[in-house]
């Protein structure tokens, strides 16, 4: 009996993470979508430097960060596979709308200020999960900074 | 006081540097914030709590390395680096660290 309450309350949970997780994400990469489109004309470079020839009128640090946490199923779906080795899609499409969503959000600030160029432009992720901790679902920040150059 | 993560300030001569500044926070979530965000796993997505937390907490570690920046007369920081590091369950700690200097 307790054996199956417990099986009831983790297929429970696996539905839940499956259909709200994965709509979700979807929802997420539909935003991301529309809103990398509206921020196109702002430009992105992992140059160190701008070009000697660039008249900037001001430099300013500009910051963009997301924390991302995965759900249920894609924990059981990737440990699953992960017996088998190989590409762990739940993982990839995780990783990927992180690091996008830092990305939108330090454009969303330089167009705040007013800049319309992003140089040195680094990308960090770190996990948050530390071992041993009460919960063990994964999540990472992602954190994407540069300078937001305004062009005289 | 600018702040930029390039090696100078576009348009404007350094005049003067004086090494490595830096600021460092720790935080940890309280404990609603870390239930809540328990719920929140079994559906995945952002956390928005750990987002704004860990926001908070680069600002800080920003002020921090400005008012040793300003301690040592400097008008700017180049070269601006983050950290994060995860110390302990629940606990994070945010670096910021750059070269202060003086622009002309």
């Amino acid at each position: 009996m307790e054996l199956l309450i417990q099986l009831v309350v983790f297929l429970l949970l696996l539905g839940v993470g499956l259909f709200f997780g994965r709509a979700a994400e979807q929802r997420h990469f539909k935003s991301l979508v529309q809103r990398e489109a509206e921020l196109r004309d702002i430009l992105v470079f992992a140059e160190r430097r701008p070009p000697p020839d660039c008249q900037v009128s001001e430099a300013r640090l500009v910051v963009g960060s997301a924390v991302i946490a995965e759900d249920y199923f894609k924990r059981i779906a990737s440990s699953l596979r992960s017996f088998f080795g190989g590409r762990l899609s739940e993982y990839e499409s995780l990783m990927d709308r992180g690091r996008r969503e830092a990305i939108v959000r330090m454009k969303e600030e330089a167009r705040r200020n007013g800049a319309t160029l992003i140089f040195n432009v680094r990308i960090e992720t770190s996990s948050l999960s530390a071992d041993g901790s009460a919960s063990p679902m994964f999540s990472a920040e992602f954190l994407a900074y540069g300078t937001g150059l305004k062009v005289a | 006081m600018e702040l930029t993560n390039l090696e100078t300030v576009p348009g404007r001569n350094i005049v003067k540097h004086f090494g490595l500044v830096q600021g460092s926070t720790v935080r940890s979530k309280h404990a609603g914030r870390d239930i809540l965000a328990g719920f929140k796993n079994i559906v995945g997505g952002e956390l928005t709590a750990y987002t704004e937390l860990l926001n908070e907490s680069r600002n800080e570690a920003i002020e921090r390395m400005v008012k040793q920046a300003t301690a040592v007369g400097a008008n700017a920081v180049v070269n601006v680096r983050f950290a994060t590091s995860n110390i302990a369950a629940g606990a994070a700690e945010v670096m910021a660290y750059g070269t202060a200097v003086v622009l002309e």
